[in-house]
Order: structure tokens, then sequence, then C-alpha cells
């Protein structure tokens, strides 16, 4: 008999077990193969067997070798629940468990010494989403007629660059009776109300990242609906930059500069504008962590698009050159503007926080008109790989404080001025029409999105801890990996016509929130066609409370 | 639904017009009130175009109250009329204990004045007046400009105008541009001030419909302008948008059209000037108006005009003879007061124009 051995590694120290029933098994090997994770390997167990063969009972013993599927019981190569051994078995012989009596956020800390990372968004969950405690409650019926989604004709397209409030436009009055310009506007592009995320090159798969860009283009150029994709930042395909498809992008420029010498060389040769720049200072998932794109994800053509060839690195968690409000401004002033001969639009992204206000503010008083959107970017989200402590523990919800910095705007007559494009855990649920529609109604131009994204790709993974691997680059559906064999599993086809499809449907439902309110345009400000059934949620938002 | 009616003549017009104009429009208010503003004046203000003449209802308190702040100011009284009243408990009527219209000469010190500081005053001396009356509603302040009377009060239309005995025509009391509406707000709360026509610094507005733009509007319009209060009615920031757009931008009135109801992106984008167009449904995105709405407005050369929501979600309808032009949402309203008229020459604006009649009563359509 063996003494126990208190501090080896057993399935039940790990967060998943297997479910594993060998007289289903035809040892065809497909879960073995498929587990990117290695969590899973073939074993030979040996069974003790009694039998009797006589007239009389005259038990005997028998032992034999039977191979079987097992976990393994390792802190590295343990399994993340993501279900792919049960997709690929025939028999339907095996499947990951929820192991609520894990002990695996201690004993990988004990034996590591080291932070746990993996991807995926927040996995506390705690409370009712606030966006689902309102409900669209101004319904138009007698003095202001309800529209008809399917017949009437709407008109959702957001701003995406600073608008200039009305008595500073460059315009005068011409002979004609007509205004016309007398001096330079700021770019603003007019563009669908939802931006796809910024997910870098690196941190989704070529496959993946293609996929998304074929969506995209295919919403443009065949569906009408002008979806914009920001690049992340990482850079893009020359092929890309030098394309017509250019327009359809959003430019990211974050704290490591990444890619942007390849941006700049391909300028000379590029036929279209891109549809803006966005200048990443932090993200909302995972605050003060740095785009963290892990080694092992780091292939060669992630590292030539980069412009580092050879070398992994970190994005740093902040802009290493960048001291204060003022300097960023000057910063986008000095660089993207005048790059781009002052026709794209720059936009700024940052982490909600309980400062957010302070640094709308500062933005939108600026004097010089200069910058083109605020996206803010609240916890719920993230795609990427991060910290589990910072995924977990650290960030700012995006409803109120989108609500906190429309007001301030309000306070100030500035409204509009600055576009404010949220992000967060938006459509977290599935539904991103009415997420989006709301945040809308309390003061959003627009949303992006990126975690929705990946699962509209395909993503097998959950916020209650399934899967959550993007930063090992093993993803099991090849949607963050770099590894050829795992990103051909990804049909990038098929991820652009499941995206594409989820976008038509978006665009019904955004007109089906639309018409009982009696709108055809965005519902941008409209707190009073929301209403709140939560008396702490109504007051915080000001929006009236119900019950 | 609102009823909304306006008159514009060659001829001074006594109200009972206007009176005869809504009535017939009865089933479609509630006749909770009724209000009108007067423009181009004659009778008894025929001699005083120039001077600002007071309107106001209010307590014998708020009489002195709103004397003294323009006599403190240096206004001094020249034309004072006090309409007779018949007041009865048959009628359905909240009066008020005194009805104001009081004429006044500019102080000395704006003898040399430009128009333009004359009339920052008169807006300045308004709102004063308003806020000394508010607390214990000592009185409500309708107007304080030359040229423009506005009587506004809440009962029934028919009893208001056996009250101030508007039924019964007059020399006395006549105009050129009368605008009315007989409808009390009932969106909100009852108060004098919520009932339309509205009138700021010679532009006269009045709606009906319902804003669904309302609280966009409203925290847009705040901030734009001292005289952009009140907004107890969803309908007065059609006015102010009127205004701002009008008189502190210095845009022509096309682009009001253009700013209440920008045209679609794809139509917008090929327009020759759709960069200009696209600049100010950007910048003024927050004065868009998306509800079901017919608006009169009139301008301080009295122009009077008329448009509609983008769905025409609300009907209007223009009626004219050689010498005066009714505008109203029904055109029963009309027929009973132009009865004579070439009925076939009406006019039903559609959902992307703005009708406009001039001085001489000319009618333009203009497209958008």
């Amino acid at each position: 008999m063996e003494t126990v051995k208190i501090h080896d590694t057993t399935p039940n120290d790990l967060p998943w077990k297997l479910r594993y029933d060998a007289n289903r098994c035809t040892l065809c090997g497909s879960c073995v193969a498929a587990c990117s994770f290695r969590a899973i390997e073939a074993k030979i167990e040996r069974r003790r067997m009694i039998f009797s063969e006589g007239d009389l009972p005259d038990p005997r013993a028998r032992f034999s070798a039977v191979p079987v599927i097992k976990q393994v019981n390792s802190l590295k190569n343990y399994c993340r629940g993501c279900g792919i051994c049960e997709k690929v078995c025939p028999n339907d012989a095996i499947a990951p468990v929820r192991n609520p009596d894990t002990r695996h956020p201690i004993v990988t800390r004990c034996s590591g010494g080291d932070s746990i990372k993996r991807g995926g968004r927040k996995n506390l969950t705690g409370s009712i989403r606030t966006l689902d405690q309102l409900r669209v409650g101004r319904i138009s019926q007698m003095t202001d007629p309800s529209l008809d989604a399917q017949r009437h004709t709407f008109d959702m397209l957001a701003p995406f660059g600073r608008i200039l409030p009305a008595d500073e436009l460059p315009m005068t009055l011409g002979s004609n009776g007509k205004l016309v310009s007398n001096g330079h506007m700021p770019p603003v592009n007019s563009i669908y109300p939802v931006i796809i995320g910024d997910m870098s090159i690196g941190a989704l798969s070529w496959r993946m990242w293609e996929g998304v860009a074929m969506a995209v283009a295919y919403l443009n150029e065949e569906c009408g609906l002008p979806v914009r994709m920001c690049s992340g930042e990482g850079g893009v395909p020359m092929r890309l930059l030098k394309s017509k498809y250019l327009k359809y992008m959003i430019l990211q420029i974050a704290s490591g500069h990444f890619g942007w010498n390849r941006i700049l060389q391909a300028m000379p040769e590029m036929i279209e504008d891109p549809a803006g720049v966005l200048i990443k200072i932090g993200q909302g998932a995972k605050p003060g962590d740095g785009g963290l794109l892990q080694a092992q994800k780091v292939a060669e053509h992630v590292m030539a698009i980069r412009g580092v060839p050879k070398t992994d690195l970190l994005s740093p968690p902040n802009h290493q050159g960048l001291y204060s409000i003022e300097e960023s401004v000057q910063k986008m002033f000095l660089s993207f503007n005048a790059a781009f001969k002052f026709r794209v639009p720059v936009a700024i992204k940052v982490a909600a926080s309980s400062t957010s206000v302070s640094v709308f503010n500062n933005l939108v008083r600026d004097p010089y008109n200069i910058v083109g959107g605020f996206f803010l970017d609240g916890i719920d989200g993230g795609t990427a790989a991060a910290h589990e402590v910072s995924l977990d523990h650290t960030g700012h919800p995006i409803v109120s404080k989108l609500r906190d910095c429309y007001l301030a705007a309000v306070t100030q007559g500035r409204q509009g001025q600055i576009p404010l494009w949220a992000a967060g855990g938006l459509g977290k649920t599935g539904d991103l029409a009415a997420d989006a529609f709301k945040m809308m109604c309390l003061g959003a131009n627009g949303v992006f999105t990126g975690k929705l994204i990946l699962q509209m790709a395909g993503c097998v993974g959950n916020d209650q801890g399934r899967c959550n691997a993007c930063n090992t680059g093993l993803c099991p559906a090849g949607i963050t990996s770099q590894n050829p064999a795992l990103a051909h599993r990804l049909d990038p086809e098929q991820v652009a016509e499941n995206i594409v499809n989820y976008f038509l449907a978006m665009d019904q439902e955004l007109k089906k929130l639309m018409a009982p309110i009696g709108n055809s345009s965005l519902p941008i400000g409209r707190s009073d066609a929301l209403v709140a059934m939560d008396k702490s949620v109504a007051d915080r938002l000001q929006v009236q409370y119900v019950c | 639904m609102c009823r909304i009616g306006a008159i514009k003549s060659k001829n001074y017009t006594h109200p009972s017009k206007a009176l005869l104009l809504m009535q017939s429009q009865q089933k479609g208010h509630d006749n909770s009130g009724f209000a009108m503003v007067m423009q181009d004046l004659g009778g008894i203000f025929e001699g005083y175009k120039h001077l600002p003449t007071l309107s106001m209802a209010c307590t014998d308190e708020g009489l002195n109250l709103a004397e003294n702040i323009l006599h403190d100011a240096g206004f001094r009284r020249v034309l004072q009329w006090v309409p007779e009243t018949y007041p009865s408990d048959d009628l359905d009527i909240i009066a008020m204990p005194n009805y104001v219209f009081e004429t006044f000469s500019f102080p000395k010190s704006y003898k040399n004045a430009t128009q333009e500081e004359k009339e920052e005053l008169l807006l300045d001396m308004r709102l004063k007046m308003r806020a000394a009356l508010e607390p214990d509603e000592q009185g409500f302040v309708y107007s304080f400009w030359p040229d423009v009377v506005t009587l506004k009060e809440i009962g029934d239309p028919r009893d208001i105008g056996t009250f101030f005995n508007l039924w019964e025509a007059d020399e006395n009391f006549t105009a050129k541009v009368i605008t009315a509406q007989c409808r009390q707000n009932t969106n909100y709360d009852i108060v004098r001030y919520a009932a339309h026509p509205f009138f700021l610094q010679g532009y006269t507005g009045l709606a009906n419909g319902e804003n669904t733009f309302y609280q966009k509007n409203k925290e847009m319009q705040a901030k734009l302008h001292r005289g952009y209060i009140g907004f107890e009615s969803d309908s007065q920031c059609f006015l102010y948008s009127l205004h701002y757009i009008h008189r502190q931008l210095k845009w022509p009135l096309q682009y009001f059209k253009h700013v209440i109801t920008p045209l679609p992106f794809h139509e917008m984008n090929e327009r020759e000037n759709a960069e200009q167009l696209r600049a100010i449904r950007q910048s003024l995105t927050h004065l868009e108006i998306n509800g079901p709405n017919t608006i009169i407005g009139v301008l301080p050369d009295n122009t009077m005009f008329t448009c509609c929501d983008a769905k025409k979600l609300r009907p209007v309808v223009i009626g004219q003879t050689e010498d005066t032009i009714a505008i109203a949402s029904e055109v029963c309203g009309i027929n009973e007061i132009l009865p004579e008229r070439d009925w076939s020459t009406d006019i039903y604006p559609n959902e992307r124009e703005i009708v406009v009649i001039n001085e001489e009563l000319e009618v333009a359509r203009w497209k958008q």
C-alpha cells in the first residue's frame, strides 16, 4: 500500500475533471489528438477481474492491461474545460465536468511563485447586470406613433471625429444664400454605431483576423452597413494597408507602437485613408496591465508585422513618454492628425476609471478641437491575455461611467462634440442590440465590442472559467492561436459569415427597439426612453424608476 | 392632439377670427386653455409700433413689482390698455386679477443704442420681471416687445373669448398676424407659460404633436442662450431652435428645416452642399426632432412659415384668399373663416418643405 503524498497534484485539485466511460470508448484517439492543452492522454490501466468457470463457484482473479483515456495531473497541462474532446468523441464517452472543489488558484500560486495568467473576461459573477435592470419603457402610442421596423427607413450612423459647436463651424453665407465653407473642418466619418473592437493580429490567429476583416468588407460592400474594425496594436498586413479596404480599418497605436513603422512606410502607397486612428491609453478589462502577448504567441509573421523581429516584446502598461493630458493631446495632434494631413479623425481609448470624467473634461475643453472620439472601456469585456488578478479585481463598470461623461458634457453644453464610444461586457448575454441601444440612450454615440466577435467566430470560452486560455497560444478553436495546426481548425469564411449574419440580425433588432419609441435616428441621450427597475440604478443614471 | 392655427392678412384682423378658426377644430383639442400672439398691431397700438408692449397677467402686487422694475430701468409708460372683462360664474376660466397691455418708451440712455442692444435689453427686462413675479405666482410675463401682444389663459376657449369679449369684432384690438392654439399643456403641468404660441425676441413658435426629442433638445438648449428657459412645454424647444438658428447663428430659414429634420445621410450625400449639411447635422444633432410635429413660426419681419416632421405624421393645411392666408391643423378651421376661397389651391405641405408667406402674402414652397 502506498503512503499518502498530500502534495501530489490530482484531478480533484484542478478546475475540471473528466467524465470518462471506458465502456463507450472505442479508443479512436480523436480526443487526445484534439486536446490542444495536452490535458488528456492514453494510458494503460491494470484491471482485476474475478471469474468462475466450473459448475460450482470457484472464484479466480485475472489481471489485464486496459487502454484508457486519462486526465493529466499537471498544473501546466491541466484541463480547461473547453469541451473539444466531447465535440470530437463519436460515442459520447468523454466530457469535462466542472470541479467545485478545485484548489487550483492556491496550488498554482504555491507551486510556481508566479501570478496566474489567463484570457477571457472577469470571471467573478456578482449582481444582475445594470443593463438588464433597464428597459425601454417609453412606448409611443397615440400622440407620437410608433414606427414599423420593417417598412420605415432608419438613419443609423454615428460620428467618428471631432464635432464643432455650430457657432464655430467654419462657414459663411454665400451670395446664393447658402452656407459655404471658409476654413478647415475637422474630419468626421459617419459609421455604423457598432465598431469591431481592437483585437490585434498577434492576439488573434491570422485566420481569425482575416475572417473579421472579410466580414467587415462584406458588410460594407454587400450589405450597406458601414461597419468599421479597429486593428488593435500590432500592425496591419501590408497588402491590406495598400488596398481599398483600408478605409474600413481604424488603425490603433498603443504603448508599444507596434506595427507603426510598417504603416508609415506604407503611407505613400495607400490608395485610401484609414477610417480613423485610435490611440489606446488603457483598456478596461485589465487596466494597468499592458497588452500581454505571450512569447508563445509571437510567431514569425507576428514579429514581422509588428516590426520587431525575432523577439517577444511586451506592450507596456502605459505610454512611456506621456505625462499629462495636455501632452497626450499634443501627441495626437502632432503625430497622427498631421501624419494623415488632417483628413483622418484621431480618437482616444481609455479604461473606465473613477477619474474618467476629469480626463474627458480636459479633452472636451481642448481649444484645438482635435480629439475625435472618447472610447471608454469598462470591465466585463476583454479578449486577450492578462493576469487573473487584473481581470477579476481591477477596472470600472462602463454604464455609470459613460453616463457620467455624457452628463458632464451636457452640463457644459458640449454634448456630442467628442463622440462617446463605450465598451466593456456589452452583448455579454448574446444580445448586443439591446445593450447598444440602452448605452446610446444613456449618451453613447456608439459601442465597440471584441469578446462577442470571438464568440461569433466559435470561441468556446465563457465567464465561468471555461477555457480562458487565450494567453497560451493553444486556443482549441484556433481563434487566438498562432499554431498553424490549431489556426487551421478555424474556417475564416465561416467566421466572416457568422459575423455578417450576427450584424444583420443586430441591425434588425436595433430597428425593433427604435420603432416603439418612434425614432428613425439613433436615440443618443434619450434617457427618457429608459426606465429602471432598481431604485439605486435609476437614481445613479438619472432615469425614471418603475416598479 | 393639439390643433394650431395662424392668420396672416393684409388687413388688420380681430382675434375673433382666430377663435373661429380654432372653434371648428374643437374636437381636436380639450378646451383646457386659449393662447394667442398678435403681431403687426392695429387699433390702439398702431401708432406705437417701435415701442415695446408688455403683455402679462398678474395680481396687483405683481403689477407693482413689474412696473417698478421697468421704471427703475428707465422705461416710461406711454400707453396702457386694460381689456374690459366680463366675469361670470358660468364661465370656465381660471382668471388672473389683472391683464396688462402697456407700451413703454425706451430709457433715455438707449437713445443712441443699436437695434441689437435694445433687443437684448428687452429680453433682460422680461426675464427679470418673470423671475420677480415667479414666487407665489404673482404674475406671468408673456412678452415685452414692440408691436406684439400675447394673451394666455386657462379654461374653455369659448368662455375665455366671452370673458375678454373677443367674440365681438372691433377696430381697437387688431393685428395682421395672429397665431393661436386652444389647448393647455396636457403632457406636463397645467401652467400658463406652457401654452403655445411661445414668443422670444421677435420670433413666435407654436406646434402640435409630441416632441419625442424633448429631453435632448432641452439639455442642449439650456446651455445655448439665457432666454431658453422654462421648458414647461416640449414645444418651446421648436421656438428656441428657430431663434438659435435664425437669430444667433444668422443662418437663413431653410437651415431650420435642415437642423430639425435633417436629410437622411444617403440623400444628403448626393447634395452639392453635402459637406455643410453633414457638418450642420453633426453639430446640431441634439436639436433634431424625430416626433410627429407640425410647426408654425413667425419671424421678426412677420414672415410666417410652417413645416412638418420628417415623417409627416401631423397634418397642416394652408388656405388663402386675395388678402388673407390661414394655416390650420384641419381644413374645417379654414373653411370657417375663408369660406369663399378657392379650396383647390389649398396647400398640404409635405415632409420635406417649408411653406413661407412673406409680407405681400406671396406663398413660397421651399424644398429642403
